[in-house]
């Protein structure tokens, strides 16, 4: 009763989505947006008005015009930087702005160009200094605060009172200052034009993911061959710029100059960029944090100055909101991973029957000890062979650790050679009719080799499922494939949730993660067509061509799958319960089927997936090499049919040559071995089969 | 001071040289004994100042709240002493502030994490917010009768040297001594040079960050009286000058990289040298306030510019988020 209960509730209840959700990038931005609600739900009951729509316009307005200058800001700061010349430059911009306009009487069009320049000249000034000749930026951007206010300040003295005698009429002038499109102020347009674009070029341009880079490590940058300087330099004068557009509108709007233009803006600017969350020191930022530490900052401004609060408190709650939102934002963003590693591994119920026994006399397990005599293969040359598999020349190829293909030649398979390299890990492998060799990397995706040894990439990327919050469309863990008869490939991924070195933490955790993905070389398409499986792993088609064996590693069975027939669609149980977790399948000389047991289960394992409380705790507890983790020091190998009846098993008893073993191939009387943790390939002499076996011929014919 | 700290401590020494000599032999009365004496007198304040930046700078921080420090307690104290406290009473409650303040400046960079720059712009916001809206009825906090005796500290003299420049000296000497001669003064240089190792090493890394935060506040509270002191007032809001910018650049040209680590008192006497001798000079030429500003800010450049050829900093050794 407990039991079902139990089993219900893991069904159920989502409890893997938590750690999705947190592990994708955008809750970094989570508290920052949470604060701005806060703020903003405060506000509008403290304030009669507040999210009406001309109350939000006029904040608009001055959204608009700080957030240029805060995104130039968060650029300056993502690159590594600071900027703490902007307010005198949003200052020099305004004079620049109205001294073209109501000195020189300029047309609108050229002093808009005029005060772009300005301000792109004075950042360039920044990114020279600190781009090129390499200062450091706080000091430099602090000593041009001096400059740049000083000659405002003198500029001023002298035109201030020409500026503010003239009345310039332009209605374009007025528009830029008071225009509205469909109830939106004209500067809201703007910037969202300037920030979808920021964003786009952040998250997806080649630039902008130089300036992250340098950000993030100025030196590997710099190393990488990324143009550092000038990258530097740029991001400065866009800084410039973008606070030129600032100061451009403010210009439109309230047509001033005076002596506290732009005075301590900086503060305000970099206030908002941290409270958005980009951090101090680079790497890291984005338009969307720039903006939610903009609007929060003005909100509080805002939102206490129309509670006419004394100049003092106003002065106490702004940094009150400040210290404390930073505070738990940097608390969050140093602890998301660390919540994220506790959560994001979430076990489930996985209830298995006691298992066949396996001692000797016992029945088809029974252990034996007939691998203790196989011949080795490349004993100490070649690492981690997942998968063996050999052509029609008698060749035996093997993946490597290195992600290599090896190649041992017949006859005596002494000689190794390098086939083709690939990269990742290479796991299954099968031949094509053509005699393209097919690979399941690990990390990468399904490979093709062609005899010339030309590497191809078949597919990496499958459907993305619509409810799934990780995005399964790349393949993560491809682990073993075979091909049906008219070329369609049907290959497993053990996991969609853990990288291909996390295997384990995917059997601790039990659920259904792995799936079967069928590509069609016919259209090029790549489907997934069975979900929620638990590891599946090896994959065999079937007798009747019509459908596959799979193996589900740690749902210790093996199941059978139609795509195509009138079965379509179905999957069935062939043997359920193994003693061991099932690993790779192959074909054998007479018609039954090998499979490899990459390990056998234990009492202890069995018991802990039907505790999946127990497992939680495990996961949260104690560090991960000390976890329960799936026995895979001792397997073997079976033949089974397709009625699911087990017929033998060879086991290593000694536990020297092939104590865990996830792959092996009959070929002309003899079994192939490989594993996964192994250095070393084995060769045994099956008594009594065909001595003209060739798994391709049988499959595709004899003729070349 | 050794070797290593030399190259810029060393070019600002010699602008400071060549800017003296200049002044000294063409604006008449320059050098007289009288005109070096308000020369040390008007940086003084911004001398100790320094030195309490150097501490928080030498231990890879900042500390930008020093000016509310500075305004804040002293003003607290004529406050007081004004509405008929005792003049011990006043500057003990003002030094509490100041202790509190600077615990809570330190716990928030130490223990919080909080970037020091962040944190010291907000926490000055605040107390000097507080200052306005809960302590001083005034922006100017007047002089009153109760606080007699008490404007020797900035305008008396000791055997014919003002009051401020023997401050000055004192100050250095202390925080000189603390640097150089004490474990804790060592443990911020390891900090600084490398906090991470410093932790390693089992120096108690926290606890020291926040000592520099509450040393920096105690110090910027003596400067602070020694200013009130000398003008018989508190102008608190002396908080919106750009005050602090003059502070950071004193340390930094001095040669107190901001990466932490590297320099010491003579750096920020050499800095607050050529600061004070410029703005001197200026103010015996004439010239506008703003006009002194812009000077000042290019001949800065300059010797920013000129270190770093003298000292190209190497992209492979560059510390992250070392700005």
């Amino acid at each position: 009763m407990q039991d079902a209960l139990l089993r219900l509730r893991y069904r159920y209840w989502p409890d893997h989505l938590l750690g999705e959700i947190l592990s994708k990038r955008w809750t970094e931005t989570a508290i920052p947006v949470i604060v701005l609600l806060i703020i903003t739900i405060l506000l509008s009951r403290a304030i009669p008005g507040f999210l009406s729509v001309g109350g939000l316009a006029d904040t608009g307005r001055q959204a608009g015009e700080i957030g240029f200058i805060v995104l130039g800001m968060a650029l300056v700061v993502i690159v590594g930087g600071i900027d703490l010349s902007v307010g005198s430059m949003f200052a020099l911009c305004d004079f620049c702005a109205l001294f073209c306009l109501n000195v020189l009487n300029w047309p609108v069009p050229a002093v808009i160009v005029a005060t772009l320049a300005c301000g792109a000249a004075l950042g360039a000034v920044n990114g020279l200094l600190i781009g090129y000749l390499r200062l450091r930026a706080f000091i430099t951007t602090l000593i041009t605060l001096i400059i740049y206010r000083s000659a405002y300040d003198l500029l001023l003295f002298d035109y201030s009172n020409t500026i503010a005698a003239a009345f310039p009429d332009f209605p374009s002038w007025n528009f830029v200052g008071g225009g509205v499109v469909a109830g939106v102020p004209s500067v809201v347009l703007v910037y969202i034009v300037v920030a979808v674009f920021g964003h786009v070029f952040l998250t997806r341009l080649r630039p902008g993911w130089h300036v992250t880079a340098i950000g993030g490590s100025r030196r590997s940058a710099y190393n990488s061959g990324i143009p550092v300087r000038r990258t530097i330099a740029l991001c400065y004068t866009a800084s410039g710029v973008l606070t030129s557009i600032g100061a451009l509108f403010f210009a439109a709007r309230l047509g001033t100059v005076g002596g506290d233009v732009g005075v301590g803006l900086e503060v305000t600017v970099l206030t908002a960029t941290v409270l958005g969350g980009i951090s101090l020191g680079g790497g890291k930022g984005s338009v969307a944090k720039a903006l939610v530490g903009t609007l929060i900052v003005l909100f509080v401004i805002n939102g206490l100055t129309t509670l006419s609060v004394s100049g003092g408190v106003n002065r106490m709650v702004l940094a009150g909101v400040l210290l404390v939102a930073a505070t738990i934002d940097i608390r969050w963003l140093k602890n998301r991973t660390r919540i994220i590693s506790k959560v994001y591994v979430s076990p489930t119920y996985h209830g298995l029957a006691p298992a066949a026994s396996t001692a000797p006399g016992s029945g088809p397990f029974a252990q034996n000890d007939r691998l203790r005599d196989v011949t080795l293969i490349g004993l100490g040359r070649i690492e981690a062979p997942e998968d063996v598999i050999l052509d029609r020349n008698d060749n035996l190829y093997a993946g490597s650790r290195h992600g290599d293909i090896m190649r041992f030649l017949a006859p005596d398979y002494q000689e190794m050679e390098v086939f083709a390299h690939i990269g990742g890990q290479p796991l299954g492998m099968a031949f094509d009719r053509k005699d393209n060799l097919y690979v399941c990397i690990g990390g990468m995706g399904l490979y093709r080799i062609t005899p010339e040894r030309k590497v191809e990439k078949v597919t990496d990327e499958t459907n993305r499922s619509l409810y799934s919050v990780n995005d399964d469309s790349r393949l993560r863990l491809a682990d073993d494939l075979d091909i049906a008869d008219d070329g369609r490939i049907f290959f497993s991924e053990a996991t969609i949730r853990y990288e291909m070195d996390e295997w384990p933490v995917d059997g601790l955790e039990a659920r259904g993660n792995g799936r079967i993905i069928c590509y069609d070389p016919n259209n090029g398409t790549t489907r997934t067509v069975l979900r929620g499986l638990k590891f599946p792993n090896g994959i065999c088609i079937a007798s009747d061509g019509q459908s596959i064996l799979f193996a589900e590693t740690f749902g210790c069975s093996i199941k059978r799958y139609w795509f195509d027939g009138p079965k379509t669609g179905k999957v069935e149980t062939v043997i359920d319960n193994l003693p061991g977790y099932p690993d790779n399948i192959n074909l054998a000389s007479d018609g039954n089927y090998w499979l490899a047991m990459v390990g056998m289960r234990s009492p202890a394992l069995d018991l802990a997936w039907k505790m999946p409380g127990f497992r939680k705790r495990m996961g949260k507890r104690v560090p991960i090499d000390e976890w329960l983790f799936p026995n895979i020091n001792t397997g073997c190998v079976i033949k089974f049919n397709e009625r699911g009846e087990v017929l033998d098993s060879l086991w290593d008893l000694r536990g020297v040559n092939h104590p865990m073993i996830t792959s092996m191939r009959e070929h002309r009387g003899y079994l192939y071995l490989g594993g996964i943790a192994n250095n070393r390939i084995g060769r045994y002499k099956l008594e009594g089969a065909d001595p003209g076996f060739v798994q391709y011929d049988r499959r595709w014919g004899k003729s070349k | 001071m050794g070797i290593r700290s030399l190259g810029q401590q060393g070019i600002v020494f010699a602008v400071f040289a060549v800017l003296f000599a200049v002044f000294a032999a063409t604006l008449p009365g320059f050098l007289s004994t009288s005109n070096m004496l308000t020369l040390l007198q008007n940086v003084a304040v911004l001398g100790i100042l320094g030195l309490a930046m150097a501490i928080v700078v030498i231990g890879r921080g900042i500390d930008i709240s020093l000016i509310a420090a500075l305004a804040v307690p002293p003003g607290l104290v004529l406050q007081m002493v004004q509405d008929g406290h005792s003049l011990p009473a006043s500057l003990a409650a003002a030094f509490v502030l100041t202790t509190v303040f600077g615990l809570v400046n330190g716990w928030l960079i130490a223990y919080a994490e909080v970037p020091s720059l962040f944190t010291t712009l907000a926490s000055g916001l605040f107390l000097a917010g507080l200052g306005q809206a809960a302590l001083f009825k005034l922006d100017v906090v007047q002089w009153s009768p109760g606080l007699e005796g008490f404007e020797k500290l900035g305008q008396g003299n000791l055997f014919g040297i003002p009051m401020p420049i023997v401050m000055f000296a004192l100050f250095c000497i202390a925080v000189a001594f603390f640097l150089r001669r004490t474990r804790l003064g060592a443990y911020i240089y390891a900090i600084g040079d490398n906090p991470n190792g410093a932790r390693v090493t089992g120096i108690p890394t926290r606890p020291i960050i926040v000592l520099q935060y509450v040393l920096a506040a105690l110090i910027g509270f003596g400067a602070g009286l020694i200013m009130a002191a000398s003008v018989n007032s508190m102008p608190t809001r002396i908080f919106n000058s750009t005050l602090i910018y003059d502070v950071i650049l004193v340390v930094v040209l001095g040669g107190i990289g901001l990466s932490g680590g590297r320099g010491g008192v003579l750096n920020v006497v050499i800095g607050t040298l050529l600061i004070g001798t410029m703005l001197n000079g200026m103010t015996i030429m004439d010239v506008s306030y703003s006009g002194q500003n812009l000077v000042k800010g290019v001949v800065l450049l300059a010797a920013v510019i000129a270190d770093s050829f003298l000292n190209p900093r190497n992209e492979e050794t560059a510390q992250q988020g070392d700005i």
